[in-house]
């Protein structure tokens, strides 16, 4: 089967791009992205991938090629992070707007002001709205896992719709862990040729991509477009099936961890999910029935599965490393619309851990699962939203 | 029973029929209307050149009357237009005057 190897997150991504060899690359450098597309800009140099490289002025420009290059009829991929995405923004609604199966590494960082190079999920969940997909990843093996994944998904003819991979910055995507990579073959033939939907360059059959749609029937398309985000969790399913047969590594839409017979859980994204398993261990051993839900798939949301997974908890803590200010975190709202389908609504708490790469501490874990512990035995919620891990 | 409209759509709004611009007439928008001159035409057809909805007519190479299903009244044509000895052969003039 495969190899293993020591490398980093940024690593992994970029040889998840050489197996795939996309058509046709556009990106420009942010950290912590930068790292991921100068590996594999080196791949195509050393004419290791057939990649068209385009190297443009901006991430504006990025995704306007990349919408450009798909509506072609390519296989498109870049990577960014951060002001990167931000600046793209306008373009990610353009590439789900029109279809197109773009797939992106989302190396996630904090948003300025002040500015800061480091993790957090504010980038990614100020995209949640774009109509991408979300996929996110706890380790430098998941985030090459659903990279091979995402292509496959996204160009899945029931849905064509552009996706996001997302790692964190710096923990994931500068750290060296232990990743077993695919033989060539086997990625190529897993994710398959392309196939083209309209493409533009199919001259005997001009066509026209972005047209004006006004009051008349722009509602219609995005009923569509609703439709369609529907149809992505079977996809995303069937695919982590057939990427298990060949791998022996199981996904879904999201992991549990000793959640089955939990009466407390923390629901946390990405890379602070090792963290909380760890110390989710240390309060089994001391009879405390603890657990933890990952979303994998946060956009489409899978709200009815995650609603059946978390029912019979006494009391949830959200752990969201971005902040909607003036709302609550990213993750906690999107729980809460899963819990509002259950009779008996279990108390739920959110914490706002982690931003501009603040350390995620075991401790911090340990406090929130100790408030939890109280909250189940009194029933009593004091603060629904908190920052912890803020300095004195 | 009929598939509802937004199923019947095509994916990303793409328009798969080509040269269908010229089923959207953009002529209600204009709030100014150039009129053409013809003594102080030079059929020099800078108009039509110049023109981006493809609104003035020209046949066996003499340019003819404007096509006012397309015209947005944008006024290019008339800033364009050199006209004879000064006076343009293109003037805008308010629609409904």
């Amino acid at each position: 089967m495969g190899k293993i190897f020591a490398v980093t997150g940024n690593e992994a991504v970029a040889e998840a791009l050489r197996q795939i060899n996309p058509d046709v690359c556009a990106a420009y450098p942010i950290t912590p992205a930068t790292d991921l597309m100068q590996r594999f800009s080196g791949f195509i140099s050393d004419g290791k991938v057939d990649t068209e490289m385009v190297l443009v002025e901006s991430e504006h420009s990025a995704m306007s090629a990349c919408i450009g290059a798909a509506a072609a009829g390519g296989r498109v991929a870049t990577a960014t992070s951060s002001q990167g995405l931000a600046l793209m923004w306008e373009m990610l609604f353009i590439a789900a707007g029109d279809r197109l199966p773009i797939v992106m590494p989302v190396v996630n960082r904090a948003l300025s002001a002040p500015l800061n190079i480091h993790g957090d999920h504010s980038d990614s969940m100020g995209a949640r709205d774009s109509g991408w997909i979300q996929l996110y990843s706890e380790t430098a093996q998941e985030a090459y896992d659903n990279a091979i994944q995402a292509f496959r998904i996204a160009e899945h003819l029931d849905i064509r719709l552009p996706a996001m991979v997302c790692m964190d910055g710096f923990i994931v995507s500068h750290s060296i862990e232990r990743v077993e990579y695919l033989e060539d073959a086997d990625v190529k033939n897993f994710v398959g040729k392309y196939k083209q939907v309209n493409p533009l360059l199919d001259l005997d059959n001009p066509k026209s991509y972005g047209p004006l749609i006004l009051t008349d029937l722009y509602h219609e398309y995005k009923r569509a477009q609703h439709e369609v985000m529907t149809k992505v969790k079977n996809v995303v399913l069937e695919v982590a099936a057939d990427f298990e047969k060949m791998t022996g590594r199981k996904y879904g839409l999201f992991e549990t961890y000793r959640l089955e017979d939990a009466e407390i859980a923390i629901v946390i994204l990405s890379s602070a999910a090792g963290t909380t398993k760890d110390i989710i261990d240390e309060y089994r051993d001391k009879g405390i029935k603890a657990g933890l839900l990952k979303p994998r798939m946060f956009r489409p949301f899978p709200f009815e599965e995650v609603a059946d997974a978390l029912k019979h908890l006494k009391a949830i803590a959200v752990l969201d490393r971005a902040d909607s200010f003036g709302g609550y975190g990213p993750l906690f709202s999107e729980i809460c619309g899963a819990v509002m389908s259950m009779n008996k609504k279990p108390p739920m708490i959110n914490k706002i851990y982690g931003l501009g790469g603040r350390d995620y501490m075991p401790n911090q874990a340990e406090k929130v699962l100790d408030e939890l512990v109280e909250i189940a035995n009194t029933g009593k919620v004091n603060i629904i939203k908190e920052y912890i891990g803020v300095r004195e | 029973m009929k598939e509802p409209l937004w199923k019947r759509l095509p994916a990303g709004s793409v328009i798969l029929e080509a040269g269908s611009a010229a089923k959207f007439k953009t002529g209600s928008w204009r709030s100014m209307r150039p009129k053409w001159i013809e003594e102080n035409c030079i059929q020099c057809l800078f108009c039509w050149i110049y023109c981006p909805d493809m609104s003035v007519t020209v046949k066996d190479g003499k340019r003819g009357a404007f096509n006012f299903d397309y015209c947005k009244g944008c006024g290019i044509c008339a800033l364009e237009c050199p006209g004879k000895k000064g006076n343009k052969a293109i003037v805008m003039e308010e629609e409904g005057n």
